[in-house]
């Protein structure tokens, strides 16, 4: 009753912002995976691969670059592109858990809830890049100065556009099992076929129909979004691409969870 | 005339194909009244929990809790509304007063005065002392009765409660039993508390509604349906009601 006022509803997105940052803190195993992750790709999959990969000058890099400095963007996608996945086979968790509930039983609208918790996700991505970067920044790889606050726009629009994907896959994947599914054919084809390891221009030597996938991919754009603004520069094309499709993940999201629908549509359970 | 806390109308839902897991249910609760909501396994209890909190939307009928339908007014039904699901539904990993909080705020409750309901609630509930730990550490009686304090803490008049004292052994369910028959008579909050346990039923005080197949078979006072079934206490009532026999009068009855 209290709860329908403006105030009401700054007070729900805190609490389901706040929810979300203490569940990450308190799953280690979960917080050190994020994180070694996209270092071992840069210690040992970058280091290998330098001498293998010459980069020619490509905007936003206004010289000739080391791979690992030309990767590290990719690698922030990464993170994020995990972290949605991971969000959303929380999101299934919680559904068959049943958690999921007692979200959905506040007398917000379904569609403002669901945004919360699609924003709780995207600041625990931001908090994985920024211990990401501080790595990064101690390792040595030259990025400007003002890098982790230009780029934070980007990673908000990025971490929403993988976060509404996430959801549109946990509305549609009916148990946790299936889970392991959505590594091989999302998660995996969405990083492989992207600009985050090579070039577009390397692709297109490879052969059109590669280079075609691969500028179709919105996840390409969501980490040319986060290239251009490590360097403080927009890449227009990237931020409509990525804008239109968080636009078209979170509908579907939206959709996937309305009441006609129910919960994923399944009958209840256990005892009816 | 009061409102009712709960008014369920003509309700049918199918999960698609030719089985209907609800037909024509339709009964009221009143505010501080205790029902009952009785029925064996698959007689369509969650079916009717799903649809009463909004989660599934039903084929035909309709649901008003406070006079305000669930369908149309989705926000003002559920402010009235506190749940406590069949399913545990807390963060384990998270301590109780976390959980406590992070469900205020959905209900957009500030920080300071759920703190102060989170001490009230905890306090009645005999929870206090555990607030600082996790859900993990406690055992299945207290978690039941953090999720009962939880669903209190916008202060509801309805309460519904999905068989709640499955899992838990006899002394915790007798303690869970007498807290919400407390919370009808000391705060006039309405409860339906779905169960298939006969023995949980206090023959003197509490209604029941008997839902068999999907369709109600009876409803009222415990005294009233012993009357009409011609059986002296409400286990025989309910073995007359829910028997298995393909009597030809309760199948054209329904």
């Amino acid at each position: 009753m209290t709860g329908r006022q403006f105030g009401g509803w700054w007070i729900a997105f805190q609490g389901i912002v706040a929810r979300e940052v203490l569940r990450f803190v308190h799953q280690r195993e979960r917080f050190l995976g994020a994180l070694v992750r996209p270092l071992v790709w840069l210690f040992v999959f970058a280091a290998g691969f330098r001498a293998a990969l010459g980069i020619a000058i490509i905007p936003p890099y206004e010289t000739y670059i080391p791979y690992e400095v030309y990767i590290v963007p990719g690698l922030i996608g990464m993170i994020q592109l995990f972290n949605g996945m991971q969000g959303s086979l929380s999101m299934v968790y919680d559904r068959e858990m049943g958690s999921m509930r007692i979200l959905l039983t506040s007398p917000l609208p379904r569609a403002f809830l669901l945004l919360a918790r699609l924003l709780g996700g995207v600041v625990v991505s931001v908090l994985q890049v920024a211990a990401f970067l501080l790595i990064v920044r101690l390792y040595g790889i030259d990025l400007p100065i003002w890098a982790p606050l230009t780029v934070l726009p980007a990673l908000l629009l990025n971490g929403l556009m993988l976060g509404a994907l996430g959801m549109v896959l946990a509305s549609t994947i009916r148990q946790l099992e299936n889970f392991a599914g959505v590594m091989n054919f999302v998660v995996f084809p969405l990083f492989f076929l992207s600009s985050a390891l090579y070039p577009l221009y390397r692709m297109e030597e490879a052969g059109p129909l590669l280079w075609w996938l691969c500028s179709l991919n919105p996840f390409t754009h969501g980490v040319e979004l986060i290239r251009f603004a490590l360097y403080g520069r927009i890449d227009w094309l990237a931020l409509a691409v990525v804008t239109g499709a968080t636009l078209l993940f979170a509908a579907l999201a939206v959709r996937g969870y309305s009441p006609a629908r129910g919960m994923g549509s399944r009958a209840p359970s256990a005892a009816g | 005339m009061t409102v009712p806390a709960l008014e369920v109308e003509g309700l049918r839902h199918s999960y698609g194909g030719n089985r209907l897991a609800l037909e024509d249910v339709g009964f009221r609760v009143m505010p501080g009244a205790f029902t009952c909501l009785l029925g064996p396994n698959g007689a369509g209890k969650s079916t009717l929990f799903a649809l009463a909190t909004g989660l599934l939307r039903p084929t035909a009928g309709r649901v008003r809790i406070h006079g305000h339908d669930i369908a149309q007014a989705p926000g003002d039904a559920l402010a009235h509304l506190g749940v406590v699901f069949q399913q545990p539904t807390l963060d384990l990993d998270l301590t109780v007063v976390q959980n406590l909080r992070y469900f205020a705020a959905l209900h957009g409750i500030g920080r300071r005065e759920a703190d102060r309901r989170i001490e009230a609630e905890l306090t009645r509930l005999s929870l206090f002392e555990r607030r600082a730990e996790k859900v993990r550490a406690l055992n299945g009686g207290h978690r039941r009765r953090v999720e009962i304090a939880r669903a209190l803490l916008h202060r509801p008049t309805l309460l519904l409660l999905d068989e709640p004292t499955v899992g838990l052994d006899i002394p915790a369910r007798r303690t869970l039993i007498r807290h919400v028959h407390a919370l009808c008579a000391e705060d006039g909050i309405a409860v339906l508390w779905a169960t298939h346990l006969i023995d949980e039923i206090d023959p003197a005080t509490d209604h029941v509604v008997v839902l068999h197949r999907g369709r109600v078979r009876a409803n009222g006072p415990v005294a009233a349906v012993n009357e009409e079934t011609g059986c002296a206490t409400v286990a025989e009532s309910f073995d007359r009601l829910t028997a298995a026999r393909p009597t030809a009068e309760v199948e054209a009855a329904a």
